[in-house]
């Protein structure tokens, strides 16, 4: 008896060779100075992105930021509005929050009238504030011809180029006589620029006294993030008339649809109505300017330009063009948001300031390392070489659980690392458990081979039913709470079932391998 | 090898009636106290208000922050200056309002004393509405679990054990949330999830107890129910007393290490583990033997 089941050493080395494979992530992510971190994003943004999202989520009590909790106001709204009214906020702050460059989904539906959303790291609580509480703003603009638009481009270049901007762009010539179009791969009627390129562009344009230069009737309005050209991803900017020829409450409903386009009936659109009001002045516009494109601009940013094709007096427009039928339907969204801006409350705002975060962690980690301290010393004494076995399977099962939280895209909670602290008491409670009957055989005169079969035979039901309760109650904790408690309870919950796993596999494990080598006579416990 | 507590012979059960009286008093103090109160002390997460955390750069008096409060048209505020490494911190607690509260409080104290430099660590702003959902949520929670645990150990074990069982969790929660009501905290979520922790450890801990009974209970069908209680009460008690030595050595350093933002958590955890452990003995096992001895009569009774 006492033969180490093979099962049990490939169970125990699986896991925790698979725990360093979820670790792996936070520890580069998590080693790196904020200057390292800028440094990998530029160098290769994918894998960046890649390794951060796979490590270890921290709360925003911890790394301080922002929760909001927002209510659509619908009691204004008749019920066929009223219906997607949230969907439609939620797609106009989720654009909105894209400014602040977040990492991904940090905006939820919840329940049926409000959206939460997560700004972790923020700093400007205030502007936060006010870009997510106001009320969506959409405006049609005509583009200017893409003769107008690269005469403006081609003055904004002269400008930059007499200030010295194109001087610090090394030995490109081209950037250094066109420090603006340098950076264009595309120009009709509107410029295209490379993801990458952006910011340098974002930069030039705020050199000082350039809106002297732009035409008064004029202005310089970016697309959204992640438009394709060509096989690149990168951002539209165009060239707008400053004055709004209408804005979204012209328009009474959108529809995404399939068959809009006569030369292509396969192709998904969004069709439009009109108010009456609405009708009168597309018509008027439309008239004008056929040919032209027509800017749908919402919230400063321009969501797409479709050309005006004819002359539109029914009051019924349609846009169809390069679209699948996630971005008619997305369209569509926009523009009823515009449309009918249901009023948005800020109805909870939890918010940690960065340097209570740091502090958070620091001390929760502190507190979490002392209570390991104090509780290992008790079991290296109290139970000598089997405290000391019963210490290894408390690390194993801590190092267990940051894996499972890194693995399962978990976020770590300040109650979180409370929970992990009582986690590591609760853990020695199940080798107590064990250690305590094992003890009490060895007095009844049993053998240490006997004592240690029947001690974690004894002791197994009782401990089943301990942790199957414990869990029970971590459930509905789970279950009935939010946010910082939920992380609390699945912190607990993956605490107790990796403690399982630990106390019970791997103690006896060691134990069968410490008295499968030959007759022990005493054991040290 | 080191061991303390074996072989113990208390006669636990013996004593458990003067067990009663103290638990019962506590309960009623904090029954009482709760009824005189209209209730916990209910953070801002239950009532809807607005928390502020704020560090001053230099140390400036609560009279100066309480008058430019007040100035800038907060009737009614909290004001608590709270213990930070070095620095001066206030928590300013606000009623339910629809702005941002903050700019107009830093301006106004900064008037007053230039130089403080406000900075807003913590802010906790929650509507009325929300609060009411969230005080809901949190009592179903409660309630959730303890029905739970009572149908989960009823179906588990008998349901003489159950009702013990959960009379201590019961015991537990409450005289938790009487310390912290007496020591003049507030209960928020995070206390509220630290006294389902407790529900959680009181049960497990009564649970190894109860698994002893049962398992003596068998064993010596012979013996009166109070010698076989004190027999399995003295057999798991080293175990007892360790699980909740390591438990409440972690709580502890969370109370004294783990930051304010923690501290009526971890409060709550070292006294529900103190309670916990006393109750699974006392409390659970002695009121499963009164129940267990009652049912008995009840028994003889009916065959005669």
């Amino acid at each position: 008896m006492n033969r180490i089941a093979p099962w049990k050493v490939i169970a125990v080395l699986a896991a925790t060779v698979l725990a360093g494979y979820y670790l792996w992530p936070s520890y580069v992510y998590y080693s790196m100075t904020p200057a390292q971190r800028e440094t990998a994003r530029v160098a290769d943004p994918k894998k960046f992105a890649a390794t951060r999202d796979r490590a270890i989520h921290l709360g925003l009590d911890l790394q301080g930021g922002m929760h909001l909790v927002l209510e659509v106001d619908r009691s204004k709204l008749n019920p066929a509005e009223a219906k997607d009214a949230v969907d439609r906020a939620l797609e106009v702050i989720r654009r909105r929050v894209d400014e602040f460059g977040v990492g991904e989904r940090p905006i939820q539906r919840e329940g049926q009238d409000r959206i939460a959303l997560q700004l972790p790291g923020l700093t400007d609580r205030i502007r936060a504030r006010e870009i997510v509480g106001k009320t969506a703003l959409l405006e049609f603009r005509l583009v200017r011809t893409p003769d107008e638009t690269r005469s403006v481009f081609a003055r904004l270049d002269a400008f930059l180029a007499g200030r010295g901007a194109g001087r610090n762009m090394g030995l490109d010539t081209l950037l250094q006589s066109h420090p603006l179009t340098g950076h264009f791969i595309d120009m009709g009627t509107g410029a295209f620029v490379r993801e990458q390129d952006v910011p340098t562009v974002q930069n030039l344009l705020a050199t000082a006294g350039l809106d002297s230069i732009l035409p008064s009737d004029s202005q310089l309005m970016w697309g959204d993030e992640g438009q394709g050209m060509s096989g690149v991803t990168g951002r539209s900017l165009y060239v707008l008339k400053r004055t709004p020829e209408m804005t979204g409450g012209s328009i009474a409903t959108a529809q995404a649809q399939i068959g809009l386009d006569e030369t292509n009936p396969a192709a998904w659109g969004v069709s439009l109505t009109m108010t009456p009001a609405g009708s009168a002045e597309l018509a008027r516009v439309s008239g004008n300017n056929i040919g032209r494109n027509l800017a749908i601009v919402l919230d400063g940013r321009v969501n797409s330009a479709p050309v005006l094709r004819q002359h539109i007096t029914g009051g019924q427009a349609s846009i169809s063009g390069n679209f699948d039928i996630a971005a008619s339907r997305d369209l569509a969204i926009v523009l009823r948001a515009g449309a009918l801006p249901a009023p948005v409350h800020i109805v909870e705002e939890r918010s940690v300031g960065p340097s209570l975060g740091a502090d958070s962690i620091r001390q929760g980690l502190t507190a979490m390392l002392i209570g390991t301290l104090l509780v290992v010393i008790f079991m290296c004494i109290y139970y000598q070489l089997s405290g000391v076995i019963a210490v290894g399977a408390m690390l194993l099962n801590i190092v267990y659980v940051f894996a499972c939280l890194a693995g399962v895209g978990a976020t770590l909670t300040l109650p979180g690392i409370a929970g992990l602290a009582l986690t590591v008491g609760m853990a020695v409670d199940t080798n107590v458990l064990v250690f305590e009957r094992i003890r009490e055989e060895l007095r009844a005169g049993k053998s240490v081979r006997q004592a240690v079969q029947l001690g974690y035979d004894r002791a197994f039901r009782t401990i089943l039913d301990a942790h199957f309760t414990t869990l029970f109650s971590a459930a509905i904790l789970f279950a009935f709470g939010t946010g910082p408690i939920k992380g609390f309870a699945v912190t607990l919950s993956i605490g107790l079932i990796a403690n399982m796993f630990t106390a019970v596999l791997f103690t006896r494990m060691i134990y069968d391998w410490m008295l499968g080598r030959r007759d022990v006579q005493r054991l040290s416990i | 090898m080191i061991q303390f507590l074996v072989g113990t012979k208390f006669p636990f059960m013996k004593y458990r009636r003067y067990s009663y009286l103290v638990s019962g008093a506590l309960m009623l103090a904090t029954i009482v106290w709760l009824v005189m109160h209209g209730g916990p002390r209910l953070g801002v997460d239950f009532t809807g208000g607005t928390l502020l955390q704020v560090r001053a750069a230099n140390n400036v008096a609560t009279d100066v922050v309480r008058t430019a409060v007040e100035a800038s048209g907060h009737t009614g505020a909290e004001i608590q200056q709270i213990e930070a490494e070095g620095h001066t911190e206030y928590m300013i607690r606000l009623a339910a309002q629809s702005g941002d509260p903050f700019p107009a409080i830093h301006a106004a104290v900064e008037q007053r004393a230039p130089g403080t430099n406000l900075e807003l660590r913590r802010t906790e702003q929650v509507g009325p509405k929300v609060g009411r959902e969230l005080r809901d949520k949190a009592l179903w929670a409660v309630l959730g679990s303890l029905g739970g645990i009572l149908l989960f150990v009823g179906i588990r074990y008998e349901f003489k054990f159950a009702l013990g069982a959960v009379m201590a969790l019961f015991h537990d929660v409450l005289i938790t949330l009487g310390a912290l009501c007496f020591t003049n905290r507030e209960v928020s979520l995070t206390v509220v999830a630290a006294l389902l922790t407790i529900a959680g450890f009181s049960i497990n801990d009564t649970i190894v107890v109860f698994d002893r009974i049962r398992e003596r209970s068998k064993a010596m069908r012979k013996d009166p129910h109070e010698r076989v209680m004190d027999m399995a009460v003295n057999e798991t008690l080293s175990r007892t007393i360790i699980t909740s030595l390591t438990v409440f050595l972690t709580a502890l350093a969370l109370l004294v290490w783990g930051g304010d933002v923690l501290r009526d958590f971890s409060f709550a955890m070292v006294v529900g583990v103190l309670f916990g452990t006393y109750s699974s003995v006392y409390v659970a096992s002695g009121l499963a033997l009164d129940i267990w001895l009652w049912l008995d009569r009840r028994k003889e009774t009916k065959s005669k």
